[in-house]
């Protein structure tokens, strides 16, 4: 298969107006010396029809959420994301545009991010929002880079209880910033704020994360305002899916909200690409990374759309750029935009008790010791299986069951712990079935 | 037009879910639960998609029309890559489901890594990074951790970049905690060999570098260049973002780079949807490879498996193993090719200069070679004869149908026009662009206020940037949303770079 298609007739015209006699000749300015001698060897090209061949055989190998009743999450869930979210993305004007660089070709993404900036907003009570990161990892280190430089301290503070991933990619990101990392431990599933004040001293941010890793509730105000007191900047790592329910960061005095976008209009895909999503206070808003669209008028008066605040970025700002990102995650975000067009408040609302009672409801039908009992948690819970929670998961999945992500990974002492995700798309059927399978 | 908040009435909807109506909803406590519901527009169904769907009309795709866009390589994305991406089997895997529930996503991971490493000719490949300025970062960070590795983090704290590069190197060097040193092009379009030796010494951690470079010019000291850096003990960094030149013809490993990101939303067409996502995959030579991030795919006989005890290991630059979705992407479009790689660079090369032998009459060459898959022009004969800018080119060339060029970029070039055709179109389309050009080029001299005025037939007309940024308008407010004013604005469109 192949994309290119000039013909012979084509070529000699087309050489003899550069005034070469081969293609070979376009080719003078590279040294012989580092000239490739062979053929790649990538084996011979597919048809279009091979491609689906080889790759439906690929993905045969894979044991999708479909095909078991899953209750994984810890970061990534199995949210129901509308049918037009696919018919939108996939009509090639959007797919298929670059950065809109300029505006006049661009109005129709450039408004979308606009409306997916407002969206971002609204649900965390923020005056910013970019046009998106790349995931809910990454938009924590841009955190800390804003933080560094509004606060001139070089020091943050991670909660215990943030999705680790997060912290590794913070940690990996942090020397290259100038900043030494501080680890907050959990009590009892949520993070003490007293704890968290005495961290804070000299520190740029504090970054939590509501609800935390093991799907319980933190007493975020409190947190919040622990980061305040020592003159760190508080950052709320949030599920959009949760925003309808639980209180926006802005309205408890979070500088900074971040999360994972996935949940709110993306696919599961294995990881991603998702869209990370980072908003703030006014204050910071000529600090934040990348993309940011901007209102305006044209030369008729008429209300348009452009990439504004430039000057932050690297494309004008070189090294002295709030950040290096220019590709971001714009169809992923505008997935999301449209997912949450299609909740409305409302539904949105519903998702998020949907969740939870399904949730509290699962965990009274397994009736195992939760790890965490004091703790009100949204839609994810940890619970103690009795036995290493690797081999609950072997042998659930031969019934069929993928029974939740194993905490012992990521945390000492919790080799026997699950983490279970519930989301809208398990039944009360399905509950039953995990119930049987965890209790047998 | 609207806005979707505009369009909102209360009470309607779209979405509706399933509900357990038994099943009560556990309390959230008071200080914890939402206490004013966030304003998500309020629409049926149908409203939404006529909403979406009148805003794709507003914009401008690949398969819209042209998109020579340089430095950005704006290919065709095959429509089978979409159909494949959205096989359940992908499409629904959850990235915690446990090796032996992703052998396929796993095999379609190793064999894009040894594809990868075969076209840049190293060794060790981590798909990781979610696009290029990232894989940029993650190059810096291998470049760190291997000089502290071997005591010397400290001494090499230099990074050099030409003056031609992206935006992205130096920003890059600057989030990775090195200092910049900025090396000279010279007459020719190559970097400068007397200034790049006075500036390499032993204190330098690296190079980075694009090679074709954003002048659409393969730097012919390249060698040389290689040799300066290995002798003083520095690494060379590639910016695969010019890739889609040399596939099969020249690679990177074999130039003497020892890291290299690639672009696969360019060279290997992942659609860019209107700003990402993307994949920026970096491969390495050996003696990098146990500093690269975790996890690593792995093979162990005929079973696949991700491999998190890598002691060296920088960590982590993103969640999980990257973006998955692009992966598949691009390994169907590399695929799709196999060696023929090398026709599609050919081509790509081809058509850059058929576009730069029809266009050089009417617009200056800055640079007089043959170029590679892209070219830099300079408007500053229009500009000088009849005030005419790369800009007002820019908007001029979308009455004609087709997306501008890269414009102000690289910063060298005055009134640069950088444009990068792409292998994938039919020479009829690139005779009509240049027709369309060599117009404009006339009209400059007898109709210039219809140049000044464009574009003409766009849903828009020229957006004024300067007020954008003076406002700071960046969200909508509802009710306390500020009045736009009524009077027409300067239109000031900023003369800096788009595109690239």
């Amino acid at each position: 298969m192949t994309y290119v298609h000039l013909t012979d007739a084509d070529r000699a015209e087309m050489l003899e107006t550069i005034g070469v006699s081969s293609v070979e000749e376009l080719f003078r300015d590279i040294p012989e010396g580092v000239r490739f001698g062979r053929a790649l060897d990538l084996g011979d090209p597919y048809s279009e029809q091979e491609i689906v061949e080889r790759l439906e055989e690929l993905a045969a190998l894979n044991r999708p959420a479909g095909e078991e009743i899953s209750f994984l999450g810890a970061g990534v869930y199995d949210h129901y994301v509308t049918a037009i979210v696919d018919a939108i993305l996939q009509r090639g004007e959007f797919l298929t545009a670059y950065t809109p660089y300029q505006p006049e070709l661009s109005q129709g993404v450039l408004q979308a991010l606009f409306e997916y900036q407002t969206v971002i907003c609204e649900l965390t009570g923020m005056d910013v929002s970019n046009a998106s990161g790349y995931d809910g990892t990454t938009v924590a280190a841009d955190a800390c880079f804003i933080a560094k430089h509004a606060t001139g301290r070089t020091k943050v503070v991670l909660a215990e209880s943030v999705n680790p991933q997060v912290r590794q990619v913070v940690r990996t990101y942090a020397p290259g910033f100038g900043l030494d990392v501080v680890d907050v431990p959990h009590r009892d599933g949520i993070t003490d704020p007293d704890e968290l004040r005495a961290a804070a001293e000299d520190a740029a941010c504090v970054i939590f994360q509501q609800p935390n890793f093991f799907g319980c509730l933190e007493p975020a105000p409190d947190l919040a305002a622990a980061s305040s007191d020592a003159g760190a900047l508080p950052v709320a790592h949030v599920d959009p899916v949760s925003l309808g329910v639980l209180e926006a960061p802005g309205e408890y005095g979070c500088a900074i909200a971040i999360g994972e976008g996935q949940g709110a209009g993306n696919p599961l895909s294995f990881g991603g690409p998702h869209y990370g999503f980072i908003a703030a206070r006014e204050e910071f808003t000529r600090r934040m990374p990348g993309r940011i669209v901007g209102e305006t008028t044209d030369v008729d008066g008429q209300r348009g759309y452009v990439l504004t605040l430039q000057t932050r970025e690297q494309h004008i700002r070189r090294e002295k750029a709030t950040s290096n990102i220019t590709t971001n995650q714009t169809l992923l975000a505008l997935g999301g935009l449209i997912q949450l067009c299609w909740l409305g408040p409302q539904g949105l609302r519903e998702l998020g008790e949907t969740c939870m009672a399904l949730a509290e409801h699962a965990k009274e039908r397994i009736g195992l010791p939760l790890v965490f009992p004091e703790r009100t948690t949204f839609k994810e819970f940890a619970i103690r299986v009795g036995r290493p929670a690797a081999e609950v998961i072997r042998s659930a999945r031969t019934k069929g069951i993928h029974p939740g992500y194993p905490l012992g990974r990521d945390y000492e002492g919790m080799d026997d712990v699950l983490l279970v995700a519930v989301t809208e798309r398990r039944s009360l059927d399905d509950i039953e079935e995990l119930a049987e399978v965890l209790t047998a | 037009m609207k806005l979707i908040f505009e369009r909102s009435r209360e009470g309607r909807r779209a979405a509706r879910l399933p509900r357990n109506e038994d099943l009560p909803v556990p309390e959230v406590p008071s200080e914890l639960r939402r206490s004013r519901p966030p304003r998500l527009p309020e629409l049926p169904e149908l409203e939404i998609v006529r909403h979406f769907t009148e805003l794709t009309t507003r914009n401008f795709g690949i398969d819209t029309g042209f998109y020579p866009l340089g430095s950005c390589t704006m290919k065709y994305n095959p429509r089978v890559n979409e159909r494949v991406v959205a096989l359940p089997g992908f499409r629904d895997l959850h990235p915690h489901q446990g090796e032996d529930g992703a052998q396929g996503a796993l095999e379609l991971m190793y064999e894009l890594q040894d594809m990868l490493a075969e076209i840049t000719g190293l060794d060790a490949v981590s798909l990781q990074p979610a696009a290029g300025s990232q894989g940029e970062l993650t190059g810096l960070m291998l470049m760190r951790a291997f000089f502290a590795d071997r005591g010397e983090g400290d001494r090499r704290r230099k990074v050099v970049v030409a003056d031609t590069a992206h935006g992205t190197n130096p920003a890059s060097v600057t989030m990775a905690g090195y200092e910049l040193v900025k090396v000279d092009t010279d007459k020719r379009g190559n970097i400068d060999l007397d200034d790049l030796r006075a500036k390499v010494d032993d204190e330098t951690a690296g190079l980075m570098l694009t090679n074709p470079s954003t002048l659409g010019l393969f730097d012919e000291h390249i060698e040389e260049i290689a040799r300066i850096f290995h002798e003083a003990g520095g690494l060379l960094y590639y910016d695969g973002a010019n890739l889609n030149a040399v596939c099969g013809i020249s690679r990177p490993g074999d130039m003497g780079f020892d890291i290299v990101h690639i672009n696969l939303h360019k060279t290997f067409s992942q659609p860019h949807g209107g700003g990402g996502p993307g994949g920026g995959p970096i491969v390495v030579r050996e003696p990098l490879e146990p500093f690269l991030p975790v996890p690593a795919v792995v093979r162990e006989g005929s079973a696949f498996r991700l491999d998190y005890d890598r002691p060296k290991t920088i960590g982590k630059v993103r969640g999980f193993t990257g973006p998955f979705g692009v992966f598949v992407r691009s390994y169907a479009f590399i695929r799709s090719y196999g060696p023929a790689l090398r026709e599609m660079s050919e081509v790509a090369v081809l058509n850059a200069n058929y576009l730069l032998a029809r266009l050089r009459e009417a617009y200056e060459l800055p640079f007089e070679r043959l170029c590679m898959h892209e070219f830099v022009l300079s408007a500053r004969n229009l500009k000088r004869e009849h005030g005419i800018t790369a800009l007002d080119v820019a908007k001029r060339l979308m009455d004609y149908g087709f997306h501008p060029p890269t414009i102000y970029f690289p910063l060298i070039v005055p009134e640069a026009l950088m444009i990068e055709p792409t292998e994938t179109e039919a020479k009829e389309t690139l005779d009509d662009f240049c027709d369309a050009m060599l117009e404009i080029a006339r009209e400059a001299g007898e109709r210039p206020e219809l140049l000044k005025e464009a574009p003409h037939r766009r849903p828009v007309r020229r957006l004024d940037e300067v007020k954008a940024a003076k406002r700071a308008i960046v969200r909508y407010r509802f009710d306390d949303h500020p009045e736009l004013e009524g009077k027409p604005s300067e239109g000031e469109a900023l003369e800096a770079q788009k595109g690239a």
